[in-house]
């Protein structure tokens, strides 16, 4: 298992937690400080092409960070997985991102800025912040106005790795040459236009632009973990869990389950088409095996009190998709307990339409012939929960683990 | 003697006023900025598996506010009532915290740098008040940009940028590009 990550409410509680929170803001507030980010000419002479101190820090920053961050996942200390990637809203993200540029050059700060920039008591600073205060407020009374636009061209945790269909390494190469790029056309521009004397520059910078090449021919190298990778640091503990049966939900508990308004259920069925097709159990959404993967990055962003129950006609396919989804660090994955065929020999009832077959003797086929392919139709496809309480016994199994990786960013 | 005896304790004595009132000194080259603002951003996913932010303070800040003024409001908007529905304070997040740190260090460094000061920044040809109305016009935009954008340049450029999020690229360059467009008309403001 990778360790960070950490799990720090459960580590530490609450208020060490955000003691944690307060010491990174801490860092945050002081190097931005002395980066000169408090001072609005200083950010906006970005913009004339000046003095591009705006864009090597926050490049810098940047490269830097990304370098750490998949250095540290192709070394398997930290999951990628359990970070949070700002889900994609296109048309949303480029017309507040406009607005927020119309914002900057007109009061020359941004919100982050403007906290430093009122921390060291510059007047134009907590004025911004005071204004900023507005402008949410704002937001909060007229996005009832655009709903559709603000939610809409959704694209999920989409990564540029997913976007530009390259390997992690690549990208983060790449990002690194279009950063240095970018610091050595700025100082050009620095010198015709600033008229600033580069040879004062110190010449280390050039051994960092190497350092971050370097870094990232490292993470080119290495490359980051595949599922397998990821269950083989994990296997031993999860195998465990299978040997024990702990993450085998029995029908009477997956009943009870569907009909708790507490939980956000996500019934998955892996079985083949057909199958589906002919009988499933109500709410329950067709994923086949290989189509998984393209689902993981959404389930990551489902809220904390997500359970996830695998479904196939027997075990095999659905402890397969288990190992998967668990090797993906999604938390609260469970199996039914037998599968469909489970379900259906305890809430059959002498159903119409259904019968038993006299020998179910492969792996992963249905035990039940179906006179008509009606799906979740079938009453046994959704039981009445007060008709059948107490007349099933069942183990409850479902422990709901708090969530580790985050479900909103720095902007929630 | 007369004249060392009197300015002598003067000279060690702690003076606040003095304290806010130093030369201050030059900014840190930016490359050595960008590096350490690199590592507190990455000690930050880490440690915490988030980045760092700003703007959702101010919409926390806000909610908390409209929540004290007008909670039936509150409980009727359902984008104020996911931070400050019924009983949720929406101050009991982490990113409220991180901003007192960055207060908190924005104001230290200041100190310690001579840089602490009852000031107004803006440029040499416009007068403090202009700064001020032109400040707050631009916090009100850029505040309600984050909210549309679901992220400002700290949540969205910086943290979305190094975690390789496709639509944080897409945002900051919309920032960059919405600063660059209006920068020519407002030449006169900051030059």
């Amino acid at each position: 298992m990778t360790i960070f990550p950490l799990h720090l409410e459960a580590l530490i509680g609450k208020p060490l937690m955000y003691l944690v929170y307060l010491l990174i803001g801490f860092g945050f507030g002081y190097v931005l400080e002395i980066s000169g980010f408090s001072d609005s000419p200083v950010l906006a002479a970005q913009f004339y092409f000046k003095d591009l101190r705006v864009l090597k820090v926050m490049f810098t920053a940047i490269v830097v960070a990304m370098v750490l961050i998949f250095l540290s996942t192709a070394l398997g200390i930290l999951d990628y997985n359990l970070i949070w990637v700002n889900p994609t809203y296109l048309w949303s993200g480029i017309i507040g991102g406009l607005i927020m540029g119309v914002g900057f050059i007109v009061g020359g700060f941004c919100p982050g800025t403007s906290i430093v920039a009122a921390s060291t008591l510059k007047i134009d600073g907590i004025i911004f912040v005071l204004g900023g205060l507005v402008g949410v407020t704002l937001f909060g009374e007229s996005e009832k106005f655009f709903q559709e636009f603000y939610h809409g061209s959704y694209y999920g945790r989409l990564t540029l790795m997913d976007f530009l269909n390259l390997p992690t390494g690549i990208v983060v190469l790449l990002v690194v040459l279009m950063a240095l790029f970018m610091f050595w056309g700025g100082e050009q521009l620095e010198r015709i236009i600033g008229k600033k004397d580069l040879s004062k520059e110190p010449a280390l910078r050039y051994a960092g632009a190497g350092a971050l090449v370097v870094g990232a021919l490292v993470v080119l190298l290495i490359g980051q973990p595949a599922n397998s990778d990821r269950w083989d640091s994990m296997a031993s503990q999860q195998e465990r869990r299978l040997q024990e049966r702990s993450v085998y939900v029995q029908p009477g508990e997956l009943l009870q389950t569907m009909h708790d308004h507490k939980l956000n259920l996500i019934m998955i069925d892996v079985r083949p088409e057909t199958d589906y097709n002919m009988f499933h159990i109500a709410r329950s959404r067709h994923i086949p095996l290989e189509e998984l993967p393209e689902y993981v990055g959404g389930f990551h962003l489902e809220p904390a009190r997500t359970l996830f129950v695998l479904i196939s006609n027997d075990e095999t396919t659905s402890t397969q998709a288990w190992k998967y989804l668990v090797a993906e660090s999604i938390p609260n994955v469970y199996i039914l307990d037998g599968g469909i065929n489970h379900w259906l020999t305890t809430f059959w009832d002498n159903e119409a339409g259904i019968e038993p077959q006299v020998a179910d003797t492969a792996d992963e086929t249905l035990a039940f012939d179906f006179a008509a392919v009606l799906g979740a139709s079938y009453v046994a496809a959704d039981p009445d929960p007060h008709q059948w309480e107490g007349k099933i016994e069942y183990i409850p199994t479902i422990k709901m683990d708090l969530k580790r990786a985050p479900t909103s960013g720095g902007c929630g | 003697m007369t004249v060392d005896t009197q300015t002598q304790p003067r000279k060690s004595r702690f003076s606040l006023k003095k304290l806010f009132q130093r030369e201050g000194k030059p900014y840190t080259n930016p490359y050595l900025g960008g590096i350490l603002l690199g590592i507190v951003l990455f000690l930050s996913f880490l440690i915490t598996g988030q980045g760092l932010g700003a703007s959702g303070t101010l919409s926390r800040v806000a909610v908390f506010v409209e929540d004290l003024v007008a909670p039936d409001h509150v409980d009727r908007v359902p984008y104020l009532l996911e931070m400050a529905g019924g009983k949720t304070n929406p101050l009991d997040y982490w990113i409220v915290f991180v901003t007192i740190g960055t207060i908190l260090g924005g104001f230290t460094s200041g100190l310690i740098h001579g840089r602490t000061k009852w000031e107004t920044t803006r440029g040499p040809n416009i007068s403090n008040r202009t700064r001020w109305m032109l400040a707050f016009v631009g916090g009100i935009l850029f505040a309600y940009g984050a909210r549309m954008a679901r992220g400002c340049t700290s949540g969205q450029a910086l943290s979305g940028g190094a975690s390789l999020s496709a639509g944080s690229w897409v945002v900051m360059f919309a920032i960059f590009g919405g600063a660059y467009g209006l920068a020519y008309f407002l030449r006169k403001v900051w030059n």
